[in-house]
């Protein structure tokens, strides 16, 4: 069996049971049945560039399903729906997927990842454009550069202060930091501009293209969900990602074989904010503002709640946890008075994590396991 | 820790401290002490909150991110009660037995069934929070509520040296917490329920093994967990008021009281609540805007150099 045979049967062997181990060979059937087409990988032994490699075996019939249902969608739908739904969706998706990242490949549940966004946002306001006197004025490009790296060295340093600790202490200590940046930006008013924020921050106009319009920030934002989605594929993949996950499993093991776990640790942190920090700005070009409002305990929460929903282990689960949270959000006022929005999102995520604790994306795994006609999927059934 | 370091780290906090207290003490007494007061006082509504979320952790290794909302039921529970009746130790205790109440359920029907599972307990009172949080606003709307003092504690004490006159009920409340800390002491070091809890805090299996029902033992704890936080809302209410949002405030104070302090001790609880009351009431009155910087800064510094705490233990 070749490496790449071996690599594709890992992956989906991992999908599939998602974690535990037991009887590799019946999954390695099951995914080459699974797979089907792309059972035959013409690259496998070829000297093709890595890239089209990686394409052919990350991409299949539903990516592309899904993405040519991505391209039509604008052209269908009212702008409405393509701003306020899909882009919002698509931008808190990427910030979630943050999140799905260190959370689901790294063990690290951190609760900051909106503060990372958030000061992203902040910081994009601060050296950009806006209403307010405090801004540089620097060109958007600037800004939007330095603002990315300020927040993925936040990010960086909260991992690193944040690593000492593990899995619920993780939680708490991240909490703490998210809130202690909230309270920041509320009280400051010399550098945060305090309880009004920093209003009218809005997308440039590049290349003759008003990126504030509905059309252009939707596919602005997909292509950096996009991006987003594929890099969390592609790292996975690597020897870092595999060193990672190797963590998330078994730290004390990954150190006895040599392996710095505080180094991996705070380099998936690294990693998480930046894509974090993206997902900020292009949240800070969505609202056209920032306040502290926008990083409060909610929305930090909010983020966990997305990426809870959709399923942890699942990139693409930041993304339909995301789609369920906006549509919830847009139309509780349908379901139950607006005000009731926090009651209505709370309960749909006590119940998934009561009921599913791998989210959407494992109730509809369990469902096909249990109703599926592959029998060899469906024989080991594991309780988790 | 070796003796030379050791002398380093107090030189190191200590002059600081020490040099800031001699300048404010020189350049204006009264604000001073009254700021030490009102931190002393913070600090004792902080413990006890605080000591419930540790109590609570250290025995279940339970991070209950709920322990805000119980905090708000207990408070709303008690301003009502009291509104009603008019007695305020009723409040008080109706205020304790609504949260300990809602802990009793919390524990019973949920987190027991999800025993050693650390993060699917933590999303649950997560889940929890909001729910609470967005049924309270329902009940009692946005609007503030704020509980009087009882009648023989409303008004200042004056004729005190320095600081002439101090809210009666704010210098209660510090002798409220110093009681609370000597009966929790008093339970866990010199009762067969304290030595239980501190068996379990240690192993849990050993405590099972040797006859003691360990279900009972977790629920009675998370009553009293619980129980405290109501009891802390209710004294809360006096001093802070109710508002939504009040939740996730003292939530995070008890984070960082417990995280500052070394989690599952109630020890370090007291002193994590001394030093936060300390640090943001004379944030609040040296150096308003960065108020909320100082905390930070405490709770970084205690991090990098006793990642679990003043006097947490390893788990």
């Amino acid at each position: 069996m070749s490496a790449a045979q071996w690599r594709r049967a890992m992956n989906g062997g991992l999908r599939h049971a998602a974690g535990s181990s037991g009887q590799p060979p019946v999954r390695v059937q099951a995914s080459a049945v699974a797979s089907g087409a792309a059972a035959v990988d013409p690259y496998a032994d070829s000297d093709a560039p890595r890239w089209l490699k990686f394409l052919w075996r990350t991409l299949s019939a539903r990516h592309v399903l899904t993405f040519g249902l991505a391209l039509v969608f604008p052209f269908v739908a009212t702008p409405f729906f393509t701003f306020q739904v899909a882009a919002q969706a698509l931008v808190l998706g990427l910030i979630a997927l943050s999140l799905t990242f260190l959370g689901g490949y790294g063990g690290i549940v951190s609760l900051a990842q909106m503060s990372v966004a958030g000061m992203a946002g902040y910081a994009l306001a601060i050296l950009g454009a806006s209403s307010t006197p405090i801004s540089l004025d620097w060109p958007w490009w600037l800004a939007v550069i330095f603002a990315v790296l300020i927040a993925t060295v936040c990010a960086t340093v909260i991992g690193w202060l944040s690593v000492r600790t593990e899995g619920i202490y993780t939680i708490m200590i991240t909490l703490a930091f998210g809130v202690a940046f909230y309270y920041l930006a509320l009280q400051n008013y010399t550098l945060f501009n305090g309880f009004q924020g920093f209003q009218k921050v809005y997308p440039p106009h590049v290349l003759g293209v008003n990126w504030r319009d509905p059309l252009p920030f939707y596919f602005l934002s997909l292509f950096w969900a996009m991006a987003g989605y594929f890099a969390v594929k592609w790292i996975v993949r690597t020897p870092f990602g595999v060193a990672l996950q190797g963590v998330r499993d078994n730290p004390r093991r990954m150190a006895a074989l040599g392996f710095n776990v505080v180094a991996h640790r705070v380099a998936a942190y690294a990693v998480a904010g930046f894509m974090a920090a993206i997902g900020g700005v292009l949240m800070v070009w969505y609202n056209g503002l920032i306040t502290p409002g926008s990083v409060n305990t909610g929305w930090q929460i909010n983020i966990l709640v997305i990426a809870v929903l959709g399923g942890m282990r699942h990139p693409i689960g930041a993304f339909l946890g995301a789609i369920i949270f906006v549509l919830l959000q847009t139309f509780a006022i349908d379901l139950i008075d607006r005000e009731r929005f926090n009651l209505v999102i709370g309960v749909v995520f006590l119940a998934i994590v009561l009921f599913s604790p791998d989210g959407l994306l494992g109730l509809w795994a369990k469902l096909r396991r249990r109703f599926g006609s592959d029998p060899s999927v469906t024989s080991p059934s594991h309780r988790q | 820790m070796k003796w030379g370091t050791r002398a380093w780290a107090w030189l190191l906090i200590g002059g600081p401290i020490t040099l800031f207290s001699l300048w404010a003490i020189v350049d204006n007494p009264r604000l001073y002490f009254i700021t030490l007061l009102n931190g002393l006082t913070l600090a004792s509504l902080y413990f006890i909150v605080a000591s419930g979320f540790t109590l609570v952790f250290g025995l279940m290794r339970n991070v209950n991110l709920a322990h805000g909302s119980l905090y708000l039921l207990g408070g709303y529970v008690g301003f009502f009660v009291a509104e009603k009746t008019g007695w305020w130790v009723l409040a008080l205790a109706a205020g304790f037995l609504a949260a300990a109440l809602a802990g009793l359920l919390l524990q019973t029907l949920i987190l027991r069934h999800m025993q050693g599972q650390d993060l699917r307990q933590t999303m649950v009172t997560i889940g929890l929070s909001i729910v609470v949080a967005d049924l309270l606003l329902w009940a009692f709307t946005a609007q503030v509520h704020q509980m009087d003092a009882p009648e023989w504690l409303q008004g200042p004490i004056r004729n005190i040296p320095l600081i002439k006159a101090y809210s009666a009920y704010r210098l209660s409340l510090l002798a409220a917490g110093i009681i609370i800390g000597v009966f929790l002491w008093w339970l866990l070091a010199r009762t067969t329920v304290g030595a239980m809890i501190r068996a379990g805090v240690d192993d849990r299996q050993m405590l099972a093994a040797s006859g003691v029902n360990v279900n009972l033992v977790f629920a009675v704890t998370f009553m009293l967990g619980a129980g405290l936080a109501g009891l802390g809302g209710v004294i809360g209410a006096v001093e802070l008021s109710m508002v939504p949002g009040e939740d996730t405030r003292l939530l995070l104070a008890s984070l960082i009281v417990v995280i500052v302090g070394g989690m599952g001790s109630v020890v370090g609880a007291a002193l994590g609540a001394v030093i936060l009351g300390l640090a943001e009431t004379y944030g609040l009155a040296y150096a308003p805007t960065y108020s909320v910087v100082f905390t930070f800064v405490i709770l970084i510094l205690v991090l990098a150099f006793r990642p679990r705490g003043i006097l947490g233990k390893p788990a």
